[in-house]
């Protein structure tokens, strides 16, 4: 097991770094996004002198390097400074007092995303392997064809069309579920299910066709070994043959397309996000750039980027501890 | 006898499918086979040995198909049987032990787990009670720790001990016929014996029926009761092993036999004082830190054979790659013609690089699939001879005809255009070709039949003799050394255990591990195993354990 420990403490170690790389890289892209924020607020009314005082209150006025520094010292805390946009500028006061911080306006709707990136991983992960597994079982028949036909026009299809067909489907020729998914602090969790489940319907169809087919490419691929044969000359059902003895040997890419499958759903879910009118991160993020808000900006970018690295670091590990070669050495 | 055969295959033809059209791989062969009787199936590589011995299970491999005849078990047609049917046998009436157990295993479980999944799956015996008989058979088969080797995976048990835990695994439902495809093939002679002896044992105990399947004539005289020849699909003769060892009718038959009789002269001995070829000088080798190699020294003269011989892990290759300068020694150095060589192979000279050539073991992966015999073979002659235009080409010619292939029908073909034994002697060409002094053969024989590696001893043998090459030659194989060495080294675990001229090697005394190495070679005497066996002192019917079942 040591070596297993040495090889993660090596990858969480690269996981780290790369964050820090990513952090540069957001800070450096987010401000030399063209346009000004102190501009985009006065408009019309944009004086030299009124500009360069709101550049001033905010630090835009300070190097770039001390910047990056000022906000990676406080992300680190916790504290992603405080929004442009919530800021109190009427009175040019140099006070942000009445501010709301980054992380108050993030957290909750973090939280929702969260939330619904779940409950469709709970939904899509088992439906897509179970799925690659008949497939794989049955392959090159009928049933194949129509499961890899329906997952791949489902992922071909733009998202807000497949929303739109599901509201069609279920709320409005048939209202089993509501087609508006706002949601509220004090919503029960059932509740909450009940909102969410046309969104994560819709995430379901977009994330299913890539891990179903790999779940069934990785079995597939793995059939022609002596091993799979072995199985079947003892006899073994078909069933028993993929599922006991293809799908262990197949998890490793498995895992890595679930991982990137729920990165996307952290990070990329704006357009359901607005058909449902559903309070996720990605709409608040999409809006920040448009205003230039760039402490949020920068702090939704910090959290994608830790979720894909993390994501993808449970993966790695994930498909380490899944080979008994590195579990249980000689 | 007059009880029905077990096993009875009659008129079986089986096609295998390339580009589109379905080739014959069988042309209709019987097969009967009874209660407890063992099977030899034998013939070269592509005679349809495995084919065969699939289809005696009703099974076919993708792209396989079996187009006439009958398959009948104990009076079930497998041919016409449900899949449910076949599934209700396979391992559980029939079972099948593949040649290679290291692939054969599922690396994701252990082996226990594998072992009882046949008889719980096939309701013969209960989870405990199916681990309690896996103990019991891995004892019979004497394998070290009997009580918690199955709780290993895999890849944590070595080649031979795998090989006894399939053929547990087999025995695992008590199989009234078993199918053994080659189980022996991929191991060393010391762990072949264990593991045959272990399956004789076995068979013997539980009067399991088998159909043996393998390449290797001493082999299948150990275990078979008869012996059917396959020669490209079609059968060639079958006979009592006996019989068939002392009288064999067709002439194939008794040229597979011949074989193993191509012995060279023996050559006089090395004049004191002559300088080496090539010299390794006290060399000690690692991978990373791992120590491979341990002060190992030896000399090869021109127009010699040094043979090298050795288990798998010996360090055999490891010392043709510290001689080549792939893999830089950590200690002592390499002579070439008495003149110390550079460690590493990127700061040797041309002409030092040309004088130490090398032939490989699989021919397939050595030459570059798409460039044509010519081009393959003209490329060292003009990197190391600097010849171009007619030049090149007819020193080409000439080594195509050095190695008895015609060229104008092979200069422009593909290496996948040719056979296994051609391609190698195209390897041997490329290694002519830059004209070198002394040339490394790793084991270019072993993935070669009987008649066909022959031909390629005879050939290197010619080549040595015209051109006053000096080989190293690396095998496992102790008749190849017979036929081809002048010298002998023994390596065991990176170290050197004994050297000296062939003669000497094999007249006693031995080194006690030469001596295992060389008692270990299977011979074509039927009791050969059994005196071996009793030799050693090892209990070989295991008559304490009489069966229960």
């Amino acid at each position: 097991m040591g070596n297993v420990l040495t090889i993660i403490f090596q990858r969480l170690a690269l996981g780290l770094l790369t964050l820090l790389i990513v952090s540069v890289v957001i800070f450096v892209a987010v401000n030399l996004l063209p346009g000004d924020f102190a501009q985009s607020i006065l408009g019309q009314a944009a004086t030299p002198e009124a500009v360069a005082s709101i550049r001033r209150d905010l630090g835009l006025d300070q190097p770039m390097v001390t910047r990056y520094f000022d906000w990676l010292g406080g992300a680190l805390r916790g504290d992603f400074g405080s929004s442009f946009a919530r800021a109190n500028f009427a009175s040019f006061s140099g006070t942000n007092s009445g501010a709301t911080t980054v992380a108050e306006q993030i957290a909750p709707l973090f939280a929702n995303t969260m939330f619904l990136a779940m409950v469709t991983a709970a939904i899509a992960v088992p439906f897509a392997i179970i799925l690659g597994i008949l497939a794989a079982l049955y392959r090159n028949s009928v049933f194949d064809r129509a499961t890899n036909i329906f997952t791949l026009s489902s992922i071909s299809s733009p998202e807000f069309f497949l929303a739109y067909i599901l509201i069609l489907f279920f709320a409005v020729l048939n209202p089993i579920f509501p087609s508006l998914s706002t949601i509220f602090d004090d919503m029960s969790f059932s509740e909450r299910l009940e909102k969410s489940m046309l969104p994560a319907l819709t995430l379901t169809l977009v994330v299913t066709a890539h891990m179903m087919r790999m779940t069934r490419a990785a079995i597939i691929n793995l059939l022609a070994s002596s091993y799979i044969e072995m199985a079947r000359l003892k006899g073994l059902s078909p069933m028993r043959v993929i599922v006991i003895h293809a799908l262990p040997n197949a998890l490793a890419p498995i895992i890595n397309v679930i991982a990137l499958n729920l990165a996307y759903l952290i990070t990329g879910v704006v357009v359901v996000e607005v058909v449902f009118v559903y309070p996720g991160i990605g709409q608040l993020f999409v809006d920040s750039v448009k205003i230039r808000d760039i402490p949020v900006v920068q702090a939704c970018c910090l959290i994608f980027a830790t979720a894909f690295i993390l994501l993808n670091l449970t993966a790695d590990i994930m498909s380490i501890l899944s080979n008994p070669r590195l579990r249980h050495p000689k | 006898m007059s009880e029905e055969p077990l096993l009875k295959m009659r008129g079986v033809k089986l096609e295998g499918r390339s580009d589109e059209t379905w080739n014959p791989i069988i042309n209709g062969i019987d097969l009967t086979l009874m209660r407890g009787e063992v099977l030899g199936l034998i013939g070269e590589s592509g005679a349809g040995k495995s084919t065969m011995g699939l289809a005696a299970m009703g099974y076919t491999r993708d792209g396989v198909r079996i187009s006439d005849g009958s398959v009948e078990f104990d009076g079930i047609d497998l041919l016409k049987a449900s899949a449910a049917v076949k599934r209700g046998l396979l391992g559980k009436r029939i079972a099948y032990v593949a040649q290679s157990a290291a692939a054969s295993f599922n690396p994701a479980h252990k082996l226990m787990d594998q072992h009882v999944e046949g008889p719980v799956q096939h309701g013969v015996n209960g989870r405990g009670a199916s681990e309690e008989d896996g103990i019991e058979l891995y004892r019979k088969l004497r394998l070290p720790n009997p009580d918690q080797i199955g709780f290993r995976y895999p890849h944590q048990v070595s080649g031979g001990q795998l090989q006894r835990c399939m053929t547990a695994m087999a025995m695992s439902c008590r199989p009234d016929l078993i199918i053994f495809d080659e189980p022996t093939t991929a191991l060393d002679v010391t762990t072949q014996i264990e593991v045959l002896a272990s399956i004789r044992d076995i068979v013997e105990q539980f009067n399991t029926a088998a159909i043996y399947i393998t390449h290797d004539l001493a082999v299948v005289a150990q275990m078979a009761d008869r012996i059917k020849v396959l020669l490209k699909g079609d059968e060639v003769e079958t006979a009592d092993t006996a019989t068939m060892l002392s009288a064999p009718t067709q002439e194939y038959t008794k040229s597979l036999w011949a074989v193993r009789s191509f012995e060279r002269p023996l050559k006089p001995a090395v004049q004191t004082g002559s300088v080496p070829v090539v010299s390794v000088q006290k060399v000690d080798a690692a991978y990373g830190k791992v120590p491979v190699l341990h002060d190992v020294s030896f000399d090869m003269h021109a127009g010699r054979t040094v043979a090298v011989v050795g288990e798998s892990g010996s360090g055999k290759s490891t010392t043709a790659r510290c001689i080549t300068g792939l893999l830089p020694p950590k200690a002592g150095q390499i002579m070439l013609d008495g003149e110390a060589l550079p460690a590493d192979y990127r700061k040797r000279s041309k002409d030092q690089l040309r004088q130490v050539q090398m032939i490989y073991q699989m021919a397939d992966t050595a030459l570059n699939p798409r460039m044509s015999i010519g081009q393959i073979i003209a490329r060292p002659v003009q990197f190391y001879l600097g010849l171009t235009g007619a030049e090149k080409r007819k020193k080409v010619d000439r080594l195509l005809e050095q190695i008895e292939l015609e060229p104008t029908e092979y200069y422009n073909r593909l290496p996948s255009e040719l056979s296994g034994g051609q391609k190698q002697r195209i390897g041997i060409a490329r290694a002519l070709a830059a004209e070198p002094k002394f040339i490394i053969c790793d084991e270019v024989t072993s993935a070669l039949d009987q008649l066909v590696a022959e031909g390629i001893l005879r050939l290197l043998a010619r080549l040595q003799d015209e051109l006053s090459l000096s080989y190293m030659f690396i095998t496992h194989d102790l008749a190849t050394v017979k036929a081809i060495a002048d010298e002998v080294v023994v390596m065991k675990d990176g170290r050197v255990v004994e050297q000296g001229p062939k003669a000497e090697m094999f007249t006693p005394p031995h080194h006690a591990y030469t001596d295992l190495l060389l008692s270990s070679v299977p011979e074509m005497d039927p009791d050969w195993l059994t005196n071996l066996l009793a030799e050693r002192g090892v209990d070989n019917i295991g008559d304490a354990a009489v069966d229960k079942m």
